[in-house]
């Protein structure tokens, strides 16, 4: 047990770090669970990779997050999250009385979900006002904050004549982006 | 412009970049300025946000990379999943429609019993005159040995004796051929020749009466699999008038006819067939009919012994519904893959006869 807590922190670690083995071996481990729990219970393999896929970014949060330590074993963490996604889709489409009907034990993990839909809810969001700020100033944003990369690489990248320029220019597009992100919240 | 001098500083400050004195003074401004720490505090939620869009988006493309990598090593294929499971998944997944199903089934076979009473009546037709060749007397010179390579041999041992005789064609290069049912009804031992003399066991797979046709597999290893097939089959209805030709085997060497489409339905107003004119004789049971663009339009089948000229050809379109059905009922029908496109487009008759007989086979046995 503690042998297989060791290798599960590992591939947290792996996880949290962007290592491909590490997701690799949690698919390779965990999905032909999922896939069986979602098949068995009116879902189609495109389901299965969907809540797999969710259920990852769910770790993957949970990963990064300095506070975080497993107290269960992967495989049982991430099944309960996809089973309650599951649930959650189910009732969304409203198509069955909600059963699912599972075999492996599961953990409580509501705070995980209701924070996963927060922080899907804020993805969506951003996703939106990037697709409606344009060019260049997704490509300037998406290079400074989400590539990291310098503002004098970012400079040379896209033909600023310096970086100040270039700076000046981003934090406009950052102004605009804010701008288009907070305006959806006033709408919603 | 004040703005953005504003937000480097709080960039900066939240960043950690800020010096011990220019940090002390941006409190100090914070406290004093609802603003100022309005903006601060908007900003940190609006970064964070970022932030996490920047992981999650390059942390959902190393998970389509690595379900790249997993697709190709067929985690993702569908499951054959054991027995149980899969029938109850199946019932739980459709035992609404169950009860619908069950209702329209009770329908249909009412619906059923009036067509097969129509099309019994069909083959009560007394005209109507199945084209498969029945011969007499064994005929050996017909089995002559021509002594070229192996297929020799492997005649010397099977050396059959030939009671009947129709036409076949390949509808899947895997060893596939259609031909009609009746052709098959009566043998038990089931061979096919080509037009290179070259000859192989083959076996029926599925007899359809009601569509008067039949699958066959050549199960001869001597066989060698056609990769493309120049001809595809057509899936919608033939127009009147439409021109065609056919191959087939009413003597033992392929014969060339032509005709046109000369009505939309079969002996008795059967909409699953066409009537044809076109010069037809035994022996040609089974044979492909062919339109100017290279598509099977259908499949002949029989002939009015009374009026002249008049052929029926079941309709291409119930090969594939055939196969539909039979793939539903049985996972192995899959594997059969109809030609989709045709080569033989724009060719002048001549060339298109030459590519297309060597897929023709004389259905032959006892």
């Amino acid at each position: 047990m503690v042998n297989i807590l060791e290798q599960d922190q590992e591939l947290l670690k792996g996880l949290a770090d962007n290592n491909k083995k590490s997701v690799e071996e949690i698919y390779r481990l965990n999905y032909s669970m999922i896939r069986t729990l979602v098949l068995n219970n009116n879902g189609s393999i495109d389901d299965a990779r969907d809540i797999f896929q969710e259920a990852m970014v769910v770790l993957y949060e949970k990963s990064k997050a300095p506070t975080f330590a497993l107290t269960c074993q992967i495989k049982t963490y991430v099944y309960s999250i996809c089973k309650r996604l599951w649930l959650k889709r189910l009732q969304q489409l409203s198509k069955f009385s909600t059963q699912v009907e599972s075999l492996e034990e599961t953990v409580s993990v509501e705070e995980e979900i209701e924070e996963h839909e927060k922080v899907n809810n804020n993805f969506i969001l951003m996703e939106h006002a990037m697709s409606k700020i344009g060019e260049p100033c997704k490509s300037l944003l998406d290079a400074y904050y989400l590539q990291k990369k310098s503002m004098v690489a970012i400079a040379g990248e896209f033909g600023y004549t310096n970086a100040d320029n270039a700076k000046t220019q981003k934090y406009k597009c950052l102004v605009r982006l804010k701008k288009l992100f907070f305006a959806q919240y006033k709408n919603a | 412009m004040e703005d953005i001098l504003l937000l480097e500083a709080v960039e900066r400050y939240l960043a950690g970049d800020m010096s011990a004195e220019e940090k002390t003074f941006f409190e100090d401004l914070r406290k004093k300025n609802a603003d100022i720490d309005q903006l601060v505090v908007e900003h940190t939620y609006f970064l964070e946000g970022l932030n996490q869009y920047g992981s999650i988006k390059s942390f959902k493309h190393a998970l389509h990379n690595v379900e790249a990598t997993l697709a190709e090593e067929g985690i993702f294929d569908t499951p054959k999943s054991t027995g149980r499971a899969r029938v109850v998944n199946f019932w739980n997944k459709y035992k609404r429609n169950m009860a619908v199903a069950a209702s329209i089934a009770g329908f249909i076979s009412i619906l059923t019993l009036g067509l097969m009473i129509t099309y019994t009546k069909k083959y009560n037709n007394e005209n109507y005159v199945s084209l498969v060749k029945e011969l007499v007397k064994t005929n050996t010179e017909v089995y002559k040995l021509k002594n070229t390579g192996s297929i020799s041999n492997k005649r010397e041992k099977i050396e059959p004796k030939i009671d009947f005789r129709g036409t076949g064609f390949l509808i899947d290069g895997k060893g596939y051929l259609v031909t009609n049912a009746h052709v098959i009804n009566k043998m038990k031992n089931v061979y096919v020749e080509n037009t290179k003399g070259q000859y192989y066991t083959a076996a029926a797979l599925y007899i359809d009466n009601a569509f008067d046709l039949a699958i066959l597999k050549i199960n001869d290893t001597a066989f060698n699999a056609v990769i493309n097939l120049p001809y595809s089959i057509k899936k919608a209805n033939s127009d009147l008038g439409e021109q065609f030709f056919t191959l087939g085997f009413p003597r033992n060497e392929i014969v060339y006819g032509e005709g046109y489409v000369s009505a939309k339905s079969g002996s008795n107003g059967d909409t699953t067939a066409y009537q044809l004119t076109v010069s037809v004789n035994p022996g040609n049971s089974g044979g492909p009919v062919i339109n100017r663009n290279g598509e099977i339009i259908g499949i002949i089948t029989a002939k009015d012994s009374k009026a002249d000229g008049v052929v029926y050809a079941a309709k291409s379109k119930n090969i594939f519904k055939l196969l539909e059905k039979l793939k539903k009922d049985d996972s192995k029908f899959e594997l059969i893959k109809t030609p989709s496109n045709t080569n033989l487009k724009g060719l002048d008759r001549v060339q298109q006869v030459k590519k297309m007989e060597n897929f023709v086979y004389m259905v032959v046995g006892n």
